[in-house]
């Protein structure tokens, strides 16, 4: 049986953040993913906005590791070089009635000290973002968007990297606490910890039930999402939101800048009861449109190149406003459990400053001593569209698979598609390559690329290709070969 | 500063530049040096030339051209070899970045970056397929969702079998092709979904292909949903009113491992959208002239990035021209510019092509009817006068129409529209 100090349970943004900060630290440390990724939940099917904080009553967690995690970002984008641009935020009143709504979020971002809240004619909007009609704007310039799959991959990468050890496809099904250690049975064995930490996103209260009596319940809040194709970027330069949905508890379908230039609409708002139901609906489909063109008016019909839907992961129903603060706290009755309850939105942003306050509840349990040999990730990705015509030459020089365009769409070559494979983490699946480098992410859909892809991945991994799955243990490309080929 | 060597960026120069080594290509290609240009150049990302037909083992290839029935690997080859033989300067496994309003080509391969200095430029990027977005399909986001092509890569040139229980949605060509194909590798095809009230591939494949292997084929129905959490479990089908609208209550679920998809091609025109040629929006193309030229003057188009046809033959033979026409260098700018006519489609046609006539004489147009119907006229209008009546047998859009008509100058100096149309008898 394999013993570690610290287990955390999830590796979504969260669990990848803790893992990452304590690997600053002279311990065993294990992350236990269900996924065939690091990021394969709601940490990659959401907005990818880095919050301000105006969102949440000052004194909530919300807001505090909100505001905090929004001043880490910078700091950790060029330390693990993920891509981050601060485009800011319009949230627009559409009538005068939603002006209020606009001040009122005003003085809380004041309260939270958000820096820089500004109030906007709807003229002085037009000038900023022609395509947008508003009669009053809030400007959050604070606001920024990243791509939530890359920060996540990064951070628990850069995590890998320095000894934190990462069990994919590896579902927690028991734990006990036997006297000062607790016993973790997975699919993939056994092991033991000192310290567990319930990242579980979702399944947050699944993980708390195997050792208590839950004294809280999770609502799951599905919110779809539609990406339009980068021919029109230019329709916006910020984030356009609306006044938040206060009865659920959202901030409501906002039309959203991606890095790689593609726009997301949504996210829709729907309580449902399987967590694994990501499904998207012909219905949200057509009502977010419509609700975008509300804000865009020459919002084009035929954009669209992918749909997705994210759950969020709720503490409160709708019938009580859809809001509850964050629970971040260890068990009163087994103490060296921890549990992170109801990190939805604004999670992304706040991880960074949850990690931190992890760090400090775990120094109360396990004496933490730095190490010296911790390497943060200084280098992002290279990706070849991005880079000047002498940086490509070189890299073409040094290793002609740099030469070779693999996803015509994204123009992503060869050699980005072996890095992707090459992770430390030991992601092997056709997703895994899409969230690294992009393969297979532009209008077509993968259409052209995926043969190739399946081909290096065959050579690289050494592998019959038929095993190769898409995103999840169950989720196998093909099957078997034709009738010509089985003889061999 | 004098570069290191091995790190500069290659510099060519060349009469033709063909982008694209499929069908189209490589026609242009060939013809274009066998009408006088001297240095042609033939650019493919792929490592083979081609295009799709190397994959595309069914015969009917080259009939219409040859009068043999060829395999698309057989096709392919005949080309490949011509264009062997005519000192055409290959260069495969390089990918156009860009291009400028100048005709200097950016490319990568292996050996590195290069810029292309072009006199003429024949675009031949073929196309793309819809995915189920462009239809806006709901449901889960499972393995075991292909588009037909894609489908039809793994069977044809991998040996790898996409999935076992299959539904196609579609019934254009590569989908009834793909529904056989299929079933000869012992597969289950459950079925293909139309929307429309008849086929969209040619009435032979319907008949060659579906009805020869008792294969349903559900008109006037739609998938409405994808279910599977890791791999497709299944889709259900419904049916649609006459405005495609879904039928409430006539939802089935059809239990599958396999849903592919044969919703139509895009033609491939990021690199001409980016250097600002006009596009026409229903043929996803560019808006050409009866020499294939584009609205940037010394690049003309050809193939299915032109338009998407039925058939090789009938796109080869525009393709010649395309490449004859670069050769000679025909541009507008040499023209009277005042003298340039517009062909719209009228009623009963969906689209035309060549969209603009700069020249008068003889010009020949292809057309696609907006829906199926038997024995129709086809008319061309210059203003009030009939220019040309043409009694057609039938007329489906599966089936492109071509049809020959002399432009006299006096038409031209005095109409600026052409109005193309298909009436009843």
């Amino acid at each position: 049986m394999k013993n570690f100090q610290v287990a955390i349970i999830g590796g979504g943004v969260i669990g990848s953040a803790i893992a990452r900060e304590l690997s600053k630290y002279k311990l065993n440390i294990a992350v236990f993913e269900m996924g065939s990724d690091v990021a394969s939940g709601t940490s990659k099917a959401n907005s990818g906005v880095v919050h301000s904080g105006i969102n949440s009553p000052h004194s909530s967690l919300k807001a505090r590791f909100c505001v905090e995690g929004n001043k880490m970002f910078q700091s950790l984008a060029d330390e693990l070089g993920f891509p981050l641009q601060w485009v800011g935020k319009y949230i627009i009143a559409k009538n005068e009635g939603e002006i209020n709504e606009l001040e009122h979020l005003k003085k809380t971002g004041m309260d939270n000290s958000v820096s820089g809240l500004e109030m906007k004619g709807g003229s002085e909007v037009k000038k900023k973002e022609p395509n947008v009609s508003c009669v009053k704007a809030l400007w959050v310039p604070t606001a920024g968007i990243t791509l939530p799959y890359e920060f996540t991959i990064a951070l628990a990468e850069n995590a890998a990297e320095n000894n934190v050890r990462f069990f994919l496809e590896t579902k927690v099904t028991g734990l006990k606490k036997q006297q000062n250690h607790f016993l973790i049975k997975t699919n993939n064995g056994d092991f033991q910890a000192e310290v567990v930490v319930n990242a579980a996103g979702l399944n947050c209260r699944e993980v708390v039930s195997m050792v208590e009596e839950p004294d809280f319940q999770v609502y799951l809040c599905r919110g779809e999402y539609l990406v339009l194709d980068k021919n029109y970027s230019s329709l916006i330069n910020s984030m356009i939101y609306p006044v938040p949905v206060k009865e659920l508890g959202v901030l409501g379908v906002h039309i959203t800048p991606t890095i790689e230039g593609n726009i997301l609409l949504g996210p829709s708002a729907e309580f449902i009861d399987d967590p694994y139901d990501k499904r998207t609906t012909k219905e949200t489909m057509n009502n977010l449109i419509q609700e975008a063109k509300e804000i865009i008016p020459s919002l084009p019909d035929k954009a669209v190149i992918n749909a997705y839907s994210g759950i969020r992961c709720k503490l409160a129903l709708p019938e009580s406003g859809g809001w509850a603060d964050y629970r971040i706290e260890e068990s009163k009755n087994m103490p060296g459990f921890i549990n992170l309850l109801g990190v939805e939105s604004p999670g992304l942003t706040a991880a960074p400053a949850i990690a931190k306050e992890i760090i400090k509840m775990i120094s109360r349990l396990i004496e933490l001593k730095e190490k010296n040999s911790f390497k943060s990730r200084i280098h992002g990705r290279k990706r070849f569209s991005e880079l000047s015509t002498e940086e490509q030459l070189n890299l073409i020089k040094e290793d002609e698979r740099w030469g070779r365009i693999v996803c015509r769409c994204e123009h992503v070559t060869e050699a980005e598609v072996i890095e992707a494979l090459s992770n430390p983490i030991g992601a092997k699946t056709i997703s895994s390559v899409k969230y690294r480098c992009r393969a297979g992410m532009g209008r077509c859909q993968g259409g052209f690329c995926t043969q190739h892809i399946v081909r290096i991945m065959g050579e690289y991994f050494n592998m019959d290709v038929t095993d190769i799955k898409l995103k999840s243990p169950n989720s196998n490309l093909f099957y078997g070969r034709t009738r010509g080929d089985q003889s061999d | 500063m004098v570069e290191p060597e091995g790190i500069k960026v290659i510099d060519h120069s060349a009469d033709v530049v063909v982008i694209g080594g499929g069908p189209a290509g490589l026609a242009a290609a060939i013809s274009a040096k066998e009408s006088g240009a001297e240095h042609v150049v033939l650019l493919d990302r792929n490592s083979w030339l081609g295009g799709i037909l190397p994959q595309c083992i069914h015969d009917g290839f080259g009939v219409e051209e040859t009068g043999t029935s060829m395999t698309g690997p057989e096709y392919a080859e005949k080309y490949i070899e011509m264009a062997e033989k005519q000192d055409i300067d290959i260069m495969k496994e390089t990918m156009v970045l860009q291009f400028d309003k100048r005709r200097e080509i950016t490319a990568v391969n292996k050996n590195g970056l290069h810029k292309i200095k072009a006199s003429a430029i024949v675009l031949a990027m073929g196309c793309r397929e819809k995915t189920r977005w462009n239809v806006m399909i709901p449901g889960d986001r499972p393995s075991g969702i292909y588009t037909a092509g894609v489908a039809q890569a793994f069977i044809n040139l991998y040996n790898i079998m996409p999935g076992k229980n299959v539904i196609i949605l579609g019934s254009g060509d590569v989908g009834l092709i793909m529904a056989r194909r299929l079933k000869f590798e012992g597969a289950n095809v459950l079925g293909v979904v139309e929307i429309l009230p008849y086929a969209s591939g040619l009435p032979r494949n319907v008949v060659q292909c579906l009805e020869d292997y008792d294969i349903p084929l559900f008109l006037n129905h739609t998938v409405t949903c994808i279910n599977g959490k890791e791999r497709v479990e299944q889709v259900i089908i419904a049916q649609v009113d006459k405005k495609m609208n879904v039928i409430s209550g006539t939802e089935k679920k059809i239990e599958c491992d396999t849903f592919l998809l044969s919703l139509g091609l895009i033609p491939e025109n990021e690199l001409a959208n980016n250097v600002g040629i006009e596009i026409d929006s229903i043929t996803g193309g560019p808006t050409v002239n009866q020499y294939f030229e584009t609205t940037l003057s010394g690049v003309f188009a050809c193939g299915n990035c032109l338009q998407v046809y039925d058939t090789v033959d009938v796109l080869a033979t525009d393709a010649k021209n395309a490449g004859k026409s670069a050769a000679k260098n025909l541009t507008i700018q040499k023209k009277d510019k005042k003298i340039i006519t517009k062909v719209a489609p009228g009623r009963g046609v969906r689209y035309v092509v060549p969209q603009i006539i700069s020249e008068p004489g003889k010009v020949h147009l292809t057309l696609r009817a907006e829906k199926p119907r038997e024995s129709s006229v086809l008319h061309v209008i210059a203003d009030d006068k009939e220019l040309l009546k043409k009694r057609l047998l039938w007329a489906n859009p599966a089936n492109m129409i071509g049809v020959d008509i002399d432009i006299p100058l006096e038409v031209m100096t005095t109409t600026q529209n052409l109005e193309v149309m298909l009436g009843d008898c």
